[in-house]
This record gives structure tokens, C-alpha cells and sequence, in this order.
């Protein structure tokens, strides 16, 4: 009986504070002008189109990871969606950081997910139940991103224009890390490196155990 | 009642059919090669412009659909001749090993369709196509369907990026080395998924084999590809080219002993990478009957096999990209190219005569280095799968770490004193020709020693 109060107790706080974060936002939504973008001048050419397209991947895939009942098909949807994002940072003329999104998250993340799926013990079973649980949270959760997003998309002055020459961005990438930004670097690389070891632990502690 | 046994008699092929394998065998490569010289550089923005003024045409005046609809027409023929030429590369380099390998095997081989059965690799195909598409019941249905695109569309995709020539390259990307290992990662995602959704055990071994062995390989090898970027200072293809000489003691493999553990180290991984023997475990035919592609026949199998093959000349033409000079020929400079170039919009017949000579250079060298990885598969046994691990994360991980720091200092020793690549490059081009000598008197010693004789014309 406890446990069920303490539960419904936190749903209520919950509830509460996405309630007060929904009024929050509501008043900084309404509140300032509405800042229309700069919208896009002349017929869909051959980069627009391209960007729908790819946009319309990206949603999918996002779509189908949260949607589908297969953890494979979710993989899959990852795949997708990663695929898409990298492909839109292509129009910022960020090529490095969208091949770096495929080699890191389609290269090593997903396939990490692939590989931890088979590892599983269920492995006989190719419909892995991938079933949706916390309906309610979920519900919250979406409830109070939604104004976030919503907020961000209407109030940015999204300026539309041709994505620039690709120009050889590597080198000011390895300088910038290198020299403005070596703090936060060096701090993501500390945090790798305690991944490391704390993956070895667990890995050392199964093997004491057998 | 025995069996009358048939006098041996070597086969004789007829004439026509000699011939015709003869002129396929000319003009499919002359085609091929052709097609992608000529649509590589007249595909690019400028070239395609002046080559619509030249033609009669008034680019100016052409709508900006019309613009966009012949320019994206143009780089569809250009992709479609580079699938094209992915597909039958991977044909003939069946071919090729096959021959090959009944050599090492004292085999015949391939000898029934066309004069050294050059044509069974068509003959193949068109068996696989004809064969039915099966697809197990139990299996999971879509992506097991699916699977083969990923693995065909992560092989596709490195064309894009990979040199032909000075200016013979679909798209010469500022991240082109990144992008090539990138779009590779599909090609594992894919025999992972094939893996899976076969619903067989051994095809999930085999899935899981191949995901276990690429990301370990992985790290070596970006590591490795790290060194030649670092002494190019450019993630681009051409750019590494171009950092490099034509001579052989002025390639990144020789100037700099470092990048020599790294290209070793590099292939090792690339092999690994690639499934082939000796890390072919992820489809031990004796183990897991085929791995991953156990249940797949027909056109999906056939895309499998195809990949598989493609990749070879893949892994040839980065390596010899990123260690062997690329297509830089000897006697000319980067600035012979710009000469050649002339006045008018359109480059003149010097210049398409040295974009041919590029060409021909890094076609050569990369079937080179294809015969090699041919050799190797069918000189070593396959290792077992802890071997595997041990040699990727106990040597090869240490080795290319090690070689990666020495090239930074390297550098700074070469910065300080030039002379010290052109020593090295000379002794090791010196000590790599001695040992090129001494393993072909070896080969031929331990012919003749096995009461064979050295023999290219018994095919």
C-alpha cells in the first residue's frame, strides 16, 4: 500500500509540474511577436526536394524506431533516421560532421545495438516483443516536450538559402578542439576513457565469478 | 562392369571461341575504362557546360530545370557506368582467382565456357538469376529481404569517392578517406541483419562472427588510414594522392618506415574487413555451412557474391591510394597536368592523353595488389576465432598506436631535415626490390623443385 501512495504521489507531482511547465510555456509561446522566417523565394529546385526527401526519411525512421513492436525494426528505423540526419548536416556544408554521424552511429552505435540484440538470451525468437510500457509517463513526457518544440519552430527566424561550397573543414574542426575548445574535449575524452574501465570491470567481475 | 577409363587429352578450345573470348576480353575493360575517362571529368559543372557550348548548344540559356534535369542525367550515366563496372570487376575477379587458385591447386579450373572458361562468371550469374528466390518460412520476411540492399548500397556507395585518375573520380570529397570507411559500416549492418532475420543458427554465427571481427578490425585500420592522413595533412582522396610522387621511393609506403607497419597493418585489417581467408570465419564453409548467406539463393545470394568480389578491387584501390601513389605517373608533375589542360573550355588531346596514362597507372597497380589479396586467401589456412582477437587487439591495435605516434615525430624529423624521406624512401624501394627478386627465385626454385615448370601458357 505504501509503494502504491509513494507512486501515485510522484504521478501527482509529475502531472503537477507539467502542468505548471505548460502554462510556463504557453506565456512565452503567446507573448512575443510571432517572427515569421525569411520564406523560401522561387519554385522547389532539385536541393529542395532532396531536403524533403531526406527529412521525410529521417521522420520515418524516427517514426518506425518508436512505433515499431521489433526491436530489429527499431535498429532499422535508427538506421534511417541516423542516415537522414547525416545526410541533412550535408546541407549545413558540414560534410565532416555527417560522415563522422555515419561513421560513429551507423558504423559502431548500431551495429552495437545489432549486436547486443543478438546476444540476447530470446535469441531463438526473431519477433522480439518490443512492447511499449508507462503509457502515462510517456503521455506526460510528450505532453510537456511538445510547447518546447512547437515553441523553438515558430519562434526561430529560420533563415532559408542555398547550402554553401563544401570547403575543407577538417583542419578548423582539429584546431578549434584543439585550442578554444580543449576543456570540453579533453572532458569528453576523460569520459570515454572512464567508460573503458567500467566496461572492463564488469567484464572482469563475471569472469571471478564462474 | 568397370568403367572404360578415357585417355587424358588436354581440351581443346575452337578458334572462334578463343577469338571471341579474346575480343570480350579487350573490349569489355577498353569500354569500361573508357566510359568512366570520358563521363568522369565532362560530368563535373564546368566541363558539362562547355561541353553543351561545344556541342551547339547555349548553356547560359537553358532553364534552370533543363539545367538541373541534364546535369542530374549526366551523373546518373556517370553512377550507372560505375555500378556497372563494380559488377563486372567483381565477375572477372572470380574469374581471376578461380584460375588462380587452380593453378596454386594443381587444378584445372575454369575451362568450359569460353577459352579459359572466361565466360563462367556470366554463366554463373545467369544460373543464380534463373535459380528461385527462396526465402525461409520461418524467416523474418522484410528484413530478410532487405539485407542485400544495405550490403550492395554500402559497396555502391564507396564509388563514389574512389580515384580512377588525375581528374577521374565521381566526386572528389574533402572527407573522402572518412566517407569511404563510413559507407562501409553498411555493409556490416547488412550481413548482421541477414544474419538475424535467416532465423538459422548458422547464419546467426556467422552474422554475429562478422559484426565481432569488423568492429574489432575497425580500429586498426582507421588507425592505420590515420597515418597517410597525417603525412598528406587531407582527408580527400585525390588530395593524398597528390601529396605523393610517382616514383616508387617517393610512395608513403617507402618514405617513411612507419607508414610501412601502418599499410601492413592496414591490410591485415582490410582482409579481415572483408571476410576473406584467412578471416573468412564469419562464413567457415566447414563450420557454419555458409554463415550468414546460408539461406539465400538466387539474386540476393548472387548480390552477396558480387559485394564480396567488388571489394577487392575497393580494398586494392585504397590501399594503393593511400600508400602507393595513386595514379601519379612517372616523368610528370601535378603541373603537367595543368599544362596540358590548353586554352579552350574544353581540355585538349594531351590532356586526355595523360588523364588516360593516370588511368592505366592506378589500374595497374591496383590489380596488382588484387592478385596479392588473391594469392593470400588461397596460400593461408583460416585462423580460429580467438586467433583472430589476439592478433587484431594484442598486435595489431599496439603496432598501429605505435606507428601513428613514431609518424608524428617522424614528421617532425622530416620538417626539419627533408633529405631524411628521400633516404628512406630510397633504402626501402632498395631493400623491397631485393626481396621482390628473392621471392620470385624462391617461386621458381620451388617449381621446379616440385617437377613442375614455370608455365604461363597452359591455361
Amino acid at each position: 500500500m505504501k509503494t502504491t501512495a509513494g507512486k501515485l504521489s510522484a504521478w501527482f507531482v509529475a502531472t503537477l509540474l507539467v502542468v505548471v511547465f505548460l502554462g510556463y510555456m504557453t506565456t512565452q509561446v503567446i507573448q512575443p511577436a510571432y517572427v515569421p522566417g525569411v520564406a523560401s523565394t522561387g519554385p522547389a529546385g532539385l536541393t529542395d526536394v532532396l531536403f524533403y526527401v531526406l527529412a521525410a526519411v529521417t521522420i520515418a525512421g524516427a517514426a518506425g524506431v518508436a512505433l515499431s513492436r521489433n526491436i530489429l525494426y527499431s535498429a532499422v528505423g535508427l538506421l534511417m533516421a541516423l542516415l537522414g540526419a547525416g545526410s541533412l548536416y550535408v546541407f549545413l556544408s558540414a560534410d565532416f560532421v555527417a560522415v563522422t554521424q555515419l561513421l560513429i552511429y551507423i558504423g559502431g552505435v548500431l551495429v552495437l545495438i545489432l549486436f547486443a540484440v543478438m546476444l540476447t538470451n530470446r535469441i531463438t525468437e526473431v519477433n522480439v516483443s518490443n512492447t511499449s510500457f508507462g503509457s502515462f509517463g510517456g503521455a506526460l513526457l510528450g505532453i510537456s516536450v511538445a510547447p518546447v518544440l512547437i515553441a523553438v519552430v515558430t519562434l526561430t527566424p529560420w533563415p532559408a538559402r542555398a547550402p554553401a561550397a563544401l570547403a575543407p573543414t577538417t583542419a578548423l574542426i582539429g584546431n578549434g578542439f584543439l585550442t578554444k575548445w580543449l576543456l570540453p574535449f579533453e572532458v569528453a575524452s576523460l569520459v570515454l576513457l572512464a567508460t573503458l574501465v567500467g566496461a572492463v570491470v564488469i567484464a572482469r567481475k563475471e569472469i571471478k565469478a564462474d | 562392369m568397370s568403367v572404360p577409363a578415357i585417355p587424358y587429352a588436354p581440351k581443346r578450345t575452337a578458334k572462334s571461341v578463343v577469338l571471341l573470348t579474346l575480343a570480350v576480353g579487350f573490349i569489355l575493360p577498353v569500354a569500361l575504362f573508357g566510359a568512366i575517362l570520358v563521363l568522369s571529368p565532362l560530368t563535373k559543372p564546368a566541363m558539362f557546360e562547355a561541353l553543351v557550348n561545344q556541342l551547339g548548344g547555349n548553356y547560359a540559356a537553358w532553364s534552370p530545370t533543363a539545367k538541373a534535369g541534364a546535369y542530374a542525367g549526366a551523373a546518373a550515366l556517370l553512377g550507372f557506368m560505375l555500378l556497372n563496372f563494380g559488377a563486372i570487376i567483381s565477375g572477372t575477379t572470380v574469374w581471376w582467382e578461380m584460375r588462380v587458385s587452380s593453378r596454386m591447386q594443381s587444378r584445372i579450373g575454369y575451362n568450359r565456357v569460353g577459352a579459359g572458361g572466361f565466360f563462367q562468371w556470366i554463366a554463373d550469374a545467369v544460373k543464380l538469376l534463373l535459380k528461385e528466390d527462396l526465402v525461409p518460412a520461418e524467416a523474418d520476411q522484410l528484413l530478410f529481404r532487405a539485407a542485400p540492399y544495405f550490403v550492395l548500397v554500402g559497396f555502391a556507395l564507396t564509388f563514389v569517392a574512389l580515384p580512377f585518375g588525375e581528374s577521374i573520380i565521381a566526386a572528389d570529397l574533402n572527407v573522402g578517406i572518412f566517407y569511404m570507411i563510413s559507407v562501409t559500416a553498411l555493409v556490416v549492418v547488412g550481413i548482421m541483419l541477414a544474419g538475424w532475420s535467416s532465423n538459422s543458427k548458422w547464419a546467426l554465427f556467422g552474422g554475429m562472427r562478422s559484426a565481432a571481427q569488423v568492429i574489432s578490425y575497425e580500429i586498426p585500420a582507421g588507425i592505420a588510414i590515420m597515418v597517410p592522413i597525417l603525412m598528406a595533412g587531407t582527408l580527400s582522396m585525390q588530395g593524398i594522392i597528390r601529396a605523393q610522387g610517382p616514383w616508387p621511393w617517393q610512395w608513403f609506403v617507402f618514405t617513411n618506415p612507419f607508414a610501412f607497419v601502418a599499410f601492413i597493418i592496414f591490410f591485415i585489417a582490410q582482409l579481415a574487413e572483408g571476410n576473406r581467408t584467412p578471416f573468412d570465419l564469419p562464413e567457415a564453409d566447414s563450420e557454419l555451412v555458409a554463415g550468414y548467406l546460408s539461406e539465400y539463393s538466387s539474386f540476393r545470394f548472387a548480390l552477396y557474391f558480387l559485394v564480396e568480389f567488388g571489394n577487392l578491387w575497393v580494398m586494392a584501390a585504397v590501399a594503393v591510394t593511400l600508400f602507393f601513389g595513386g595514379w601519379q605517373v612517372p616523368g610528370t608533375t601535378l603541373q603537367t597536368f595543368q599544362d596540358a589542360i590548353g586554352p579552350g573550355p574544353l581540355p585538349g588531346a594531351a590532356w586526355w592523353g595523360l588523364q588516360l596514362a593516370s588511368l592505366v597507372v592506378f589500374v595497374v597497380k591496383t590489380l596488382v595488389v588484387l592478385n596479392v589479396i588473391v594469392w593470400i586467401r588461397w596460400t593461408l589456412p583460416r585462423i580460429r576465432v580467438d586467433q583472430m582477437m589476439t592478433l587484431c587487439w594484442k598486435y595489431l591495435v599496439p603496432f598501429a598506436f605505435v606507428s601513428f605516434v613514431a609518424t608524428l615525430l617522424w614528421m617532425i624529423v622530416v620538417a626539419r631535415y627533408p633529405v631524411a624521406a628521400t633516404v628512406t624512401g630510397g633504402v626501402l624501394t632498395a631493400v623491397f626490390a631485393v626481396v621482390l627478386a628473392v621471392f620470385l627465385r624462391q617461386t621458381k626454385a620451388n617449381i621446379t623443385a616440385a617437377g613442375d615448370r614455370v608455365d604461363l601458357t597452359h591455361w
